[in-house]
């Protein structure tokens, strides 16, 4: 009898058919393209009718696609990774660890020494998606990127923690020119990190590894990067596609017949059932309605003739595309492109120029503006006057339209941006965190990978009758909910248009996170690249209930804004590059590796005629100003520096190692007096670096805990690593100080119990003693005698006494280090306020302080100008006030007090930085944002995590400044 | 500088008697006794037992879309309520428990309240159900009274789904589990009408009768893959929290076992005592917690009396014992959310031989990753056996995804049944006696 296994995936079939000696007679790997069950029965016919012939079979079901339909259609159906194991047992007995990659999943199968399957969490991810997704960014097919790896040079830090922040960084890579070929290379890097760092959790990969699935068969490149990492030579056997049919195949057992599993499935296709919304259009008419209202919003187009005047040039070198308007003074278009960026935009403009001057012959050009990411690469490259952040740009091109705009909202490829506007200036911004910034580019993603083209998949969503309800949240999620529904039977047609839906509820419940439409405004422009697609905007008018404005050049608001922005701006004669100019122009690429200071950041240094330089990948202005030491008015880098002060001494009792993490950014001065007088000798691990990360990222048991915490895993191991430390200190602490502000003062429970985990996970603390015992400096009656007893367990001569004078020593020196703070915020303050300089409050948590949690985010606000001091250099000069919320946190209660007391401050306003997946957020945000705008202040809110990207985050501080000039 | 926030209308005394109580369903069984002790207690209740993915929907519209999955949850559903037009906005208000613990939890009744404003439903009262002593300004107080027949009701509860949950995979007759369960919420009823079945001589009696009522059931022992359940309180028991985990554990033809709700209660009032011993102070509170622990426990071991006195079933291990089961992995002063509660339960739930467990936590729980997630290895460690698998719950993240997780751990879970049956009969059940008659031998 014959033996057949079906593996359905996320994205491709698979089916083996073996005889009774287990011999592989055929084998099928194939796209399904979504249309599973059809691909099913038909993979199905074909093997009744080579193989089959009318006799019974064996037959089971594998993959995460084929669940559904297998228990609906009675179908025997075997878990993938059992099924993997099961075919690893039979072809390569031996194997110790399995690690297989698929279209969406990824997953590490321990074989020996105690059997342990790991899959992937459902934040981190999908791999073969991933990889699809960035060989799309770097138009380059999966293949083709693996052959550009071969020749790859170096490799960029790519966040590994899921698809979307990868992006993020790989779009400025390529905008900043980097070579397409480290990049390839930097992205196989970062699927290895993905994949160890996300499933291993602590335990070694070692013996003999087995690659299998799509990405590991195909791309040689990849499996040698895992090689690498692993230290290992893994082996990618024959069939290696197939192991979990072969393992259902292997599974199977009963008997069925396939014409009647055939007939089945046919009936399971007819059987759709999932939650959707109401059609988009219901009729032909209503949508002819809908694309005669929207024609009616269009800018004069016109061709150049001399009496146009002087033209103006806006640019929009966005993170996708490159965009270029040219109007006359009446503000008509002359002159429009639009192009994909495909790394670099310097070409792409150049030649926009060049058409530009072809087709005004004679004409004067009297402003030149540049705006989008490569705003300051365009104005150094080819002269153009202003620049203008993208938020101005836009708002300037929606007043055009809509005098009175109360919103704008606009999704291009990677971002999305909304802001409401008052009084004609902008009040409220809204820029997709790291998380949701699917948008444009998402729909064209999920299009290819369907088999169609963008404008074509839209329009197959227009008239579908059932959209599937696909929920609101990050890319990664929707790729599962996609998968569910094609599991229950969704048709592409409502599979595209559920997709335009949740964009729009992307935008409205994530980003924005709108009540009703009434809270917006009620006159909206849309705009950005993405509202082209019919679908997506008449989701919007339906989600909101109210008609919008999409101007014909939904496209090109950004470099109509921009050239809006030059021509009120003009001044005598632009200082663009003349058409003679254009003609000579060259540019140059260098890659350098910055060593001014400890980031090294990777620089892409570009060389245009006349020797103008332009220095890219850099995170603070260092190597382009070559101007050494840091702002004075930067309490971080203060703060910092009065933590690096604590010298280790010359302690005799012996060495005593704290963790630079979490609680200590703001403990530490009281534990190292502690420590230090009780005859300890106190040293500490670094500030954290990219490479903290790194090492102790193997035993992060969650993988969706913030940063700050994941990097306590990397300062356990330098410490444990230090031969001289004999026992590593770091209490867990329920409570921190009350310092008056909140209903009580407790510590997250993150902030609060994190050395249990620790203590869990990290094997590297077996060999040392590791205290982490509760303690409670908060009561200090109390504190000095449970703390001796701590101590007494591993040093029985201290005495209580000798406790309660170090003690007595480390509350005084926290009081002062406090003091300190607080003094230097004061001292920052008047000094800013005489300087003329705004002050932001830049306020986190004590750890926040951290370099790599930070990215520099304080040097960034300095060099736009701005003073920084932290939430808790002001908190204590406010009372105890009424909160929305319980007010029970004691570093959550500073920031309501900090929001509170700048709120009557016009020289000071608040940004707050957001771990990603900080959940006491969730809830502070929300109610800072409300302490600020009842007094009418601006809320800016900066979402981090192991992202290193601050393009999006100078945006978003650009944009503040921009409407605080206002 | 004054900034004056508009006062949320409190839940008065008055509103006891004009006004109705919404209550967000978690636990079927226990809140049907809940509600019946609020109604005798002169109050008007209505357990919300609405399903859909409407109520997920609302959750996000009015809710922060990174607060836990219970918050948008509960949330949703009364806002679903509000709307539906089923009740008079004029009468009706809500409640919600706050524990006053450091996790967000406590925070829910605030993100209610700026939902119902943002909802327009700002004129409904909202009364806190807590034992800290927050909003003490509030009309609702939990007298003596109407404590001790919600304590009656919890462990009625418990003893209810626990020994349903033993019966129901083998019962001969689909459903004489859940009938048993439903004649019994009719009978407590009755009994808390007539100021009945509180006493500790009430309960004794009645644990024993219901204990009797499901050993009387017919069943046909068979082997099963045994699974536990543990993880954050709202998504480890409500059906709509966790995808109707329980149903499809079921359905691929599981024992399940949900450690109870009393254990959370004690476990709340434990760390009264353990918090005065690590940080010192406050003697009184832990002596006070004393007290109530001896109340609770001695109630505790008249039901876990009646339940082990039938050889088949299981009876759980008493509070005090499985605490000592986080020893040696977590610390009792991990007390946010779930805490050591739920390490001791992952622990508990591999002695008494379910061994495979879903770790269920909302999407970035802050407490899970402590005492869930990040303590899964070091229960693998001890306890080799131990096959625990964490799932995320949350808007988006999808059954298909959810229920391929289980499915991977119930393979290896049914994989080692079939290792393990032939040596070990029936493991638990299959003494010599009364039930003898029923057990096939497996396969």
């Amino acid at each position: 009898m014959y033996h057949i296994g079906l593996d359905i995936g996320s994205t491709t079939i698979k089916c083996v058919v073996l005889d009774e000696q287990q011999n592989l007679l055929y084998k099928t790997y194939e796209r399904h393209y979504s249309h599973i069950v059809e691909k099913a029965a038909e993979v199905l016919a074909h093997v009744e009718e080579q193989y089959a012939k009318k006799q019974a079979v064996c037959l089971a079901l594998s993959g995460s696609a084929g669940m559904g339909f297998a228990e609906s259609c009675g179908i025997p159906f075997v878990q993938e990774v059992y099924a993997t194991r099961i075919a690893a047992n039979r072809y390569m007995p031996g194997t110790d660890v399995v690690i297989e990659l698929g279209g969406e999943d990824a997953k590490i199968l321990f074989l020996t020494g105690g059997t342990e399957v790991r899959m992937n969490g459902s934040c981190a991810g999908g791999t073969g998606a991933f990889i699809d997704q960035m060989a799309t960014l770097l138009h380059m097919t999966p293949d083709e990127m693996n052959e550009a790896a071969k020749t790859a040079q170096k490799t960029y830090t790519i966040a590994s923690r899921c698809g979307v922040f990868a992006k993020s960084d790989v779009q400025p890579l390529l905008n900043q020119g980097a070579s397409k070929n480290d990049v390839a290379l930097s992205i196989f890097g970062a699927v290895v990190n993905q994949t160890i760092a996300g499933l291993a959790q602590g335990r070694p990969i070692r013996g003999n590894v087995l690659y299998l699935g799509g990405p590991l068969t195909f791309l040689s490149e990849l499996r040698s990067s895992f090689d690498k990492a692993l230290g290992a030579n893994g082996v990618c056997p024959e069939n290696s596609l197939y192991y979990v049919a072969l393992g259902a195949a292997l599974y199977a057992q009963g008997q069925v017949t396939l014409p009647d599993i055939t007939a089945r499935l046919q009936d399971y296709s007819a059987t759709a059932s999932y939650a959707f919304h109401a059609p988009l259009f219901k009729s032909q008419r209503e949508y002819e309605d809908f694309r005669a209202r929207h024609a009616l919003a269009s800018v004069p187009f016109r061709e150049y003739t001399p009496d146009c005047g002087d033209i103006h040039i806006g640019i929009d070198a966005g993170s996708t595309t490159v965009k270029a308007v040219a109007i006359d003074e009446k503000a008509n278009i002359v002159y429009t492109s639009y192009e994909p960026n495909s790394g670099n935009p310097v070409p792409i403009i150049h030649r926009f120029l060049k058409e530009i001057y072809a087709s005004c012959p004679g004409a004067r050009v009297a402003s030149a503006t540049a705006t989008g990411y490569g705003e300051e690469l365009v104005k150094t490259a080819f002269g153009a006057d202003f620049g203008v952040v993208e938020t101005v740009a836009h708002f300037t091109a929606a007043r055009h339209f809509l005098p009175d705009v109360d919103f704008v909202i606009d999704i291009g490829g990677q971002d999305m941006k909304c802001f409401k506007a008052e009084n004609g200036a902008i009040s409220d911004i809204f820029l997709n965190e790291a998380c949701s910034s699917g948008c444009g580019s998402f729909l064209q993603t999920f299009a290819e990978a369907l088999g169609y083209s963008v404008p074509e998949f839209a329009k197959l969503g227009l008239f579908a009758d059932k959209p599937v309800d696909l929920g609101s949240r990050c890319t990664v999620f929707m790729n599962s909910s996609v998968k569910q529904a094609q599991k229950d039977g969704a048709s592409i047609e409502n599979i595209s248009a559920g997709l335009s839906i949740s964009v729009v509820k992307n935008a409205l419940y994530k980003v924005i996170r709108a009540g009703s439409p009434e809270e917006l405004g009620r006159k909206i422009v849309v705009q950005g690249g993405t509202f082209y697609n019919e679908a997506v905007l008449r989701a919007f008018e339906q989600e909101m209930g109210v008609n919008v404005i999409r101007p014909s050049i939904a496209g090109l608001m950004g470099a109509f804004g921009a050239a809006l922005y030059g021509r009120a701006h003009a001044r005598e004669q632009s200082a663009l590059l003349s058409a003679q100019a254009l003609e000579t122009f060259t540019q140059q690429a260098k890659n350098v590796k910055c060593g001014l200071c400890g980031n090294h950041c990777q620089l892409t240094v570009s060389t245009f005629p006349g020797g103008r330089k332009f220095i890219s990948g850099n995170r603070c202005d260092r190597p382009v100003t070559h101007r050494t030491g840091d702002d004075p008015l930067n309490l971080y880098a203060y703060k910092l520096s009065l933590l690096a002060k604590y010298e280790e001494g010359t302690g005799t009792r012996g060495t005593v190692g704290m963790p630079m993490c979490l609680s200590f950014y703001e403990l530490f001065p009281f534990w190292h007096t502690l420590f230090t007088h009780l005859g300890f000798r106190v040293r500490h691990s670094s500030f954290s670096t990219r490479d903290t990360y790194l090492a102790g990222q193997a035993t992060i048991p969650s993988d969706t805990v913030c940063y700050p915490a994941k990097l306590a895993h990397g300062h356990i191991q330098e410490l444990a690593a230090m031969q001289d430390v004999d026992a590593i200190f770091y209490p867990c602490m329920s409570y921190n100080f009350d310092e008056g502000l909140g209903d009580n003062h407790y510590n997250c429970p993150v902030v609060a119990y994190y050395p249990e985990v620790l203590a869990a996970n990290c094997p590297e603390l077996a060999e040392k003693i590791f205290i982490y015992d509760f303690v409670g400096p908060h009561n200090r009656k109390a504190f000095p005698k449970k703390m001796a007893a701590v101590l007494q367990k591993y040093w029985p001569d201290i005495t209580q006494a000798q406790v309660a004078e170090a003690a007595a020593a480390a509350y005084e020196e926290y009081v002062a280090h406090m003091a300190a703070v607080r003094k230097r915020g004061a001292e920052i303050i008047a000094e800013a306020r005489k300087a003329g300089r705004h002050i932001i409050v830049l306020a986190g948590r004590p750890y926040h302080v951290d370099p790599e949690i930070n990215h520099g985010i304080d040097k960034l606000i300095c060099s736009h100008g701005a003073a920084v001091v932290t939430e808790d250099s002001i908190s204590h000069l406010v009372q105890k006030f009424e909160t929305r919320v319980l007010n029970q946190w004691t570093y959550h209660a500073r920031l309501y007090a900090a929001a509170r007391y700048i709120a009557d401050k016009p020289d000071m306003d608040l940004v707050q930085l957001v771990s990603f997946g900080c959940g006491v957020d969730a809830i502070t945000t929300d109610e800072t944002r409300e302490i600020l705008q009842r007094e009418g202040k601006l809320y800016t809110q900066i979402k981090i995590d192991e992202i290193t990207n601050l393009g999006t985050v100078n945006i978003r501080l650009r944009s503040l400044f921009a409407a605080l000039e206002q | 500088m004054e900034q004056q926030l508009p006062a949320y209308p409190k839940f008065t005394k008055e509103m006891k008697h004009t006004h109705k109580l919404l209550i967000p369903n978690m636990l079927p069984i226990h809140w049907t006794l809940l509600r019946e002790a609020l109604v005798d207690e002169g109050y008007q209740a209505e357990v919300l037992t609405t399903t859909g993915p409407e109520i997920a929907q609302e959750g996000l519209k009015y809710v922060h879309n990174d607060t836990c999955y219970p918050a948008l949850l509960v949330i949703g559903q009364f806002i679903c309520a509000l709307k539906s037009g089923k009740y008079d906005l004029q009468h009706t208000a809500l409640i919600i428990t706050q524990t006053g613990g450091g996790c967000r939890a406590s925070n829910y009744i605030h993100l209610l309240r700026k939902a119902l404003v943002k909802a327009g439903f700002g004129n409904i009262p909202v009364a806190s159900l807590n034992f800290s002593g927050l909003e003490k300004d509030s009309g609702f107080s939990l007298t003596v009274p109407l404590l001790r027949k919600v304590i009656s009701a919890v462990f009625y509860g418990d003893e209810l789904m626990c020994l349903a949950n033993q019966v129901r995979p083998y019962e001969e007759k689909p459903g004489a589990a859940d009938a048993v369960v439903a004649r019994w919420l009719r009978i407590l009823a009755a009994q808390y009408d007539d100021k009945r079945g509180i006493t500790k001589r009430d309960m004794r009696h009645n644990f024993a009768a219901i204990a009797a009522d499901f050993a009387a059931v017919p069943v046909h022992y068979c082997p099963r893959v045994k699974v536990g359940v543990v993880g954050e309180i709202y998504v480890k028991y409500s059906a709509l929290g966790n995808n109707g985990l329980e149903a499809f554990l079921a359905s691929e033809g599981c024992e399940v076992n949900v450690p109870g709700l009393m254990g959370f209660v004690q476990y709340c009032v434990e760390n009264m005592r353990e918090t005065s011993k690590l940080y010192g102070g406050d003697t009184w509170t832990a002596r006070a917690a004393g007290v109530i622990q001896e109340f609770l426990d001695t109630r505790e071991d008249m039901m876990l009396a009646a339940i082990a006195k039938y050889p088949q079933f299981h009876a759980p291990m008493p509070f005090a014992k499985m605490k000592q089961m986080a020893q040696g992995i977590i610390s009792y002063g991990v007390k946010m959310g779930e805490g050591w509660l739920l390490t001791a339960e992952m622990v508990e739930l591999v002695h008494a031989g379910f061994e495979n467990i879903v770790c269920t936590q909302p999407f970035g729980c802050l407490p899970n990753h402590i005492s869930g997630k990040g303590m899964i290895n070091k229960i693998r460690a001890l306890y080799p056996s131990a096959n625990i698998t964490p799932i995320d719950y949350d808007p988006s993240a999808t059954r298909v995804n959810q229920e391929n997780r289980i499915r991977l751990m119930l393979s290896v879970a049914k994989e080692r049944l079939q290792s393990q049956a032939p040596a070990k009969p029936a493991p638990l059940y299959g003494e010599e006696g009364t039930v003898q008659a029923h057990v096939e031998r497996p396969l």
